[in-house]
């Protein structure tokens, strides 16, 4: 009978994992052999989140906090709603020191805001709610359309730019986008923008921080998530929560 | 004009599940195939920066492009199919290994009831039980018949599972080839939960290696480490059984097995009610080549294999008006619904560490395994806990009520992100005469091809199962030591936008009968003697279970009437 992996009760290390299922790595003919060169890449790197993980977004000064998409308005406004769906508390930061703007501004200027992988061939109906969105319009074109609905409707209603509300205000305006009866877009529904506000926001939050948001890996650390780790084959038995110094994919590039 | 290549015995369209098991079984038999795969190739290697929950999961890295090819959808024939224009209900895989890649790997056989549900339906309740409109219909073989090759499939797939017989599926010949998966803390308060209230449950098979293993190919690949980005994901470990490291490697091995990759099947060309072969596109250069074949197998996954067979106006299309012809005939899905939450004020779980296969299931209230003499339904479920990791931007669940955004929100998926464990359900899927599929007379392929339309609903059989199966997961998650617990009883209409479960069946089913089938248990067309149809398109409906269990054990027995049809030139296998 071939051995488990591992049988020591302490956290596993990528070199513990080497040794230990030496029988798929140990020149076996095919399959899972093919795996060799990642384990033997990965043996090199450091354990421990590298220095600074902890520090706080402003500080870190990340060179991709910058725009390839939206104007500052644009990118303001932006900040000032997702910080709504996902405010700063006594948990820790908000969507705004997240780098959730960021984020979606590096998404919507790439493959995911020009729908590349999605079918986009016409006729256009809206359909039924079971058949999904049917628009002609981008992710990044709807955004921005929704972007203009904000500023538009936060003037009409209040007089003053989206960013300038008080923080009620401007859930008030976010609701009625949610809602989408008093408010109409151009070429998109004000529902469908929340939607993708709202999706968008969440992924800003808990993607890998390779993608711009998720600054130090803090929306992984509030809600006690690890992150990128080779193996839970000691932890997945345990009672209790194990708490575990997050890793993100950085960690694997030696 | 197409470049015409040199003839082969086999051609094999489509390079996941299916086909990866038929190219291993005639390579090993020696006989010569290629094999057509329309996406790209892939191995472990390329899962170097898998763990990305954004790329993998949400970007679907693995999945069909839709910007060429998707498949529209309409719940009734009176509604305007659309296209699905991005992913959702189901994620169609693309590249070598097919959705086999991105899997779960829940790993079942389908009960004896299955391959026989009409005869045993009406043994039991009387034909009158059968509501109009309902197809049910035999498969044409027996668990029994197919019992040797789930045993070979599993041996393969090193699938992993509890030793000894359970009492409510069909009997093993042997034990599974490796011991079960581990047990977390939530699967231990389901096992007791579900014991105490008198079922019978039993650790989820698992394609999830839960030790190192060795098959009878020569394969050896490590034990699944658990580490919570399986299901959409590839494994870094090759500890998840799938084609690119259990059959492909053993099929190349041989010198008998060409693959070509980037290859993208047009149509199948035949005359005379014999193929001739296929025609496909190199999707990088679009250069186009005629593959001359004796023998033509459809492996390209269901959906994709009704549509092959339409497009190429192999077999008689199914008119749902008359309820005639048999391609496009039978299409079922998966019912899921009716899930119970168990909450924990008390206690937290590690939910982001899991496997796709890991959890404990019961089938006490899975095809007739229950009494159905005054339930308004047929068939049923498998009721399950599984943990398959909980990752961050898919998974928030707060309580009933809670606003989908804001403080609270924030502060209350914070707080419960470790401490909600769901009993789901699994729900069975029966077959309807207005179900089907067909060719859409409006949108097209990024080659002007029309796209595969679906007509399909839930119906008041499902509605009530769900119903039904609501009262078994709520029992048991009172029962699991919760603060409290919730659930859902309700389904409406069947929605193309979440995801349920990539399980779509029917559409060239299999069966004794040339009239209600399109091929026989062998996968071998009525139509065309030469051309062998693989895939959960066989089902005649689909069980309350995952589908890729029996569809290997299908595919072993397929391959074996394949090589017989080599052997003897021409007729049908019996
Ligand atoms: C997210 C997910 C989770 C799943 N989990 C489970 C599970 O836990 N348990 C279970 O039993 N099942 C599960 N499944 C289902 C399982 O993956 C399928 O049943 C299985 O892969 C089907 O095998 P197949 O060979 O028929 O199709 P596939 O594996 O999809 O392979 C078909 C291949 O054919 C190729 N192809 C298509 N058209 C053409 C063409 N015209 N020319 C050339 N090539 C073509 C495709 O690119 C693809 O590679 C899951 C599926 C998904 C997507
Ligand atoms: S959970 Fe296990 S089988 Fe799945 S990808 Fe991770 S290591 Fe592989």
């Amino acid at each position: 009978m071939p051995t488990t992996p591992n049988k020591d009760s302490k956290p596993m290390s990528r070199r513990a994992f080497l040794r230990n299922s030496g029988l798929a790595l140990g020149g076996v003919v095919l399959g899972g052999a093919f795996g060799t060169a990642i384990w033997k890449d990965r043996e090199e790197q450091p354990q421990e989140a590298p220095p600074g993980a902890s520090q706080t977004p402003a500080a870190s000064g990340s060179y991709q906090d910058a725009l390839m998409f939206f104007n500052q308005e644009q990118f303001r406004l932006t900040e000032a709603a997702v910080e709504r769906i996902y405010p700063e508390d006594e948990h820790g930061p908000g969507a705004k020191k997240l780098g959730v703007a960021y984020y979606i501004d590096h998404q919507l200027a790439g493959n995911w805001g020009s729908n590349t992988k999605d079918y986009m061939m016409g006729p256009f109906s809206p359909g039924e709610a079971t058949q999904g969105y049917q628009g002609r319009l981008t992710r990044a074109s709807m955004f921005l359309i929704g972007l203009n609905g904000l500023k538009d409707y936060s003037q009409k209603t209040y007089g003053k730019a989206f960013p300038e509300l008080e923080e009620a205000e401007q859930d008030e305006v976010l609701k009625a986008f949610e809602k989408g009866d008093k408010v109409k877009l151009n070429g998109t529904d004000a529902p469908s923008f929340f939607k993708n506000l709202r999706t968008f926001t969440l992924e800003g939050v808990y993607a890998d921080p390779m993608y711009g948001g998720n600054k130090d890996m803090q929306g992984w650390k509030m809600r006690n998530y690890p992150g990128n780790q080779m193996s839970y084959y000691d932890q997945i038995e345990k009672d209790g929560l194990v708490k575990l110094e997050p890793k993100s994919l950085r960690d694997h590039m030696a | 004009m197409a470049t015409k290549l040199p003839k082969v015995p086999v051609v094999i369209v489509g390079m996941g599940w299916m086909g990866g098991i038929i190219a291993a079984e005639l390579a090993k038999a020696g006989i010569k195939t290629v094999g057509l795969e329309r996406g790209k190739r892939r191995k472990t290697e390329d899962y170097f920066m898998v763990h990305d929950e954004l790329r993998y999961a949400l970007r679907y890295d693995l999945m069909q492009d839709l910007s060429r090819e998707s498949i529209t959808f309409r719940n009734t024939s009176k509604m305007t199919a659309l296209p699905m224009r991005t992913h959702g209900s189901f994620l169609l895989g693309e590249g070598v290994g097919g959705s086999g890649v991105h899997w779960n790997g829940q790993n079942y056989r389908f009960l004896p009831y299955d391959f026989q549900i009409r005869t045993k339906t009406i043994e039991r309740y009387g034909a009158k039980k059968i509501p109009d409109g309902m197809q049910l219909q035999d498969w044409g073989i027996t668990y029994d018949e197919l019992e040797p090759y789930f045993d070979k499939y599993e041996k393969m797939a090193g699938i992993s599972g509890d030793k000894g017989q359970n009492p409510m599926v069909g009997k093993r010949s042997a034990d599974f080839p490796v011991g079960p998966m581990k047990k977390t803390p939530g699967i231990k308060l389901f096992e007791e939960a579900a014991k105490k209230l008198g079922y019978h449950p039993y650790m989820v098979p698992s394609a999830n290696l839960a030790d190192n293993y060795t098959n009878p190919d020569g394969i050896s690949r490590a034990a699944c480490q658990y580490c919570g980005f399986c299901e959409r994901f590839g494994c870094e470990y090759g500890a998840k059984s799938d084609p690119v490291v259990t059959v492909l490697p053993v099929a190349e091995k041989t010198g008998n097995f060409e693959l070509r990759d980037l290859s993208n099947v047009m149509e199948v060309l035949h005359t005379g009610g014999r193929a001739t072969g296929v025609r496909y596109i190199n999707t990088l250069t679009g250069e186009e080549f005629e593959q001359p074949a004796d023998v033509v197998v459809l492996t390209s996954y269901a959906l994709h294999n009704v549509r092959l067979l339409l497009l190429s106006k192999l077999g008689k299309p199914y008119d749902p008006s008359t309820g005639t012809g048999v391609i496009g005939r039978n299409y079922a899905y998966q019912v899921n619904g009716g899930g119970a939450q168990a909450i924990y004020e008390d206690r937290e779980f590690n939910l982001f560490a899991g496997a796709g296969a890991l959890g404990s299931c019961i089938d006490d209230f899975n095809g007739d395994n229950f009494d159905h003499s005054n339930l308004p339904f047929l068939h049923g479920a498998n009721i399950r806990y599984t943990q398959a990791g909980f990752r961050p931007i898919q998974t928030n669940p707060t309580p009933a009520g809670t606003p989908k955004w804001g403080k609270e929100f924030k502060k209350q998926s914070l707080h419960y992100y470790n401490r909600i464990l769901t009993i789901g359900v699994q729900g069975s899927s029966l077959p309807w005469r207005h179900h089907y599929l067909d060719l859409d007379p409006t949108y097209k392929d990024v080659y002007g091809r029309p796209l595969l339309r679906i007509t399909y609903d839930f119906e008041d059989q499902d509605r009530e199962m769900i119903k039904f199966m609501a009262t078994k997961t709520i029992a048991i998650a009172n029962e699991m030591k919760a603060t409290k617990t919730q659930a859902s009883n309700t389904i409406s209409n069947y929605d193309i936008v979440p995801y349920q479960s990539t399980h779509n069946t029917g559409g060239a089913v299999m069966g004794t009968d040339p009239g209600n089938s399109a091929t026989n248990t062998h996968m071998q067309m009525w139509d065309a003697e030469n051309v062998f149809v693989i895939g959960a398109n066989a089902f005649t409906h689909n069980s309350g279970y995952n589908p890729t269990g029996t569809l290997g054990a299908l595919a072993y027995r397929a391959a074996e009437g394949i090589t017989k049809y080599m052997q003897q030139g021409k007729g049908m296998i019996g």
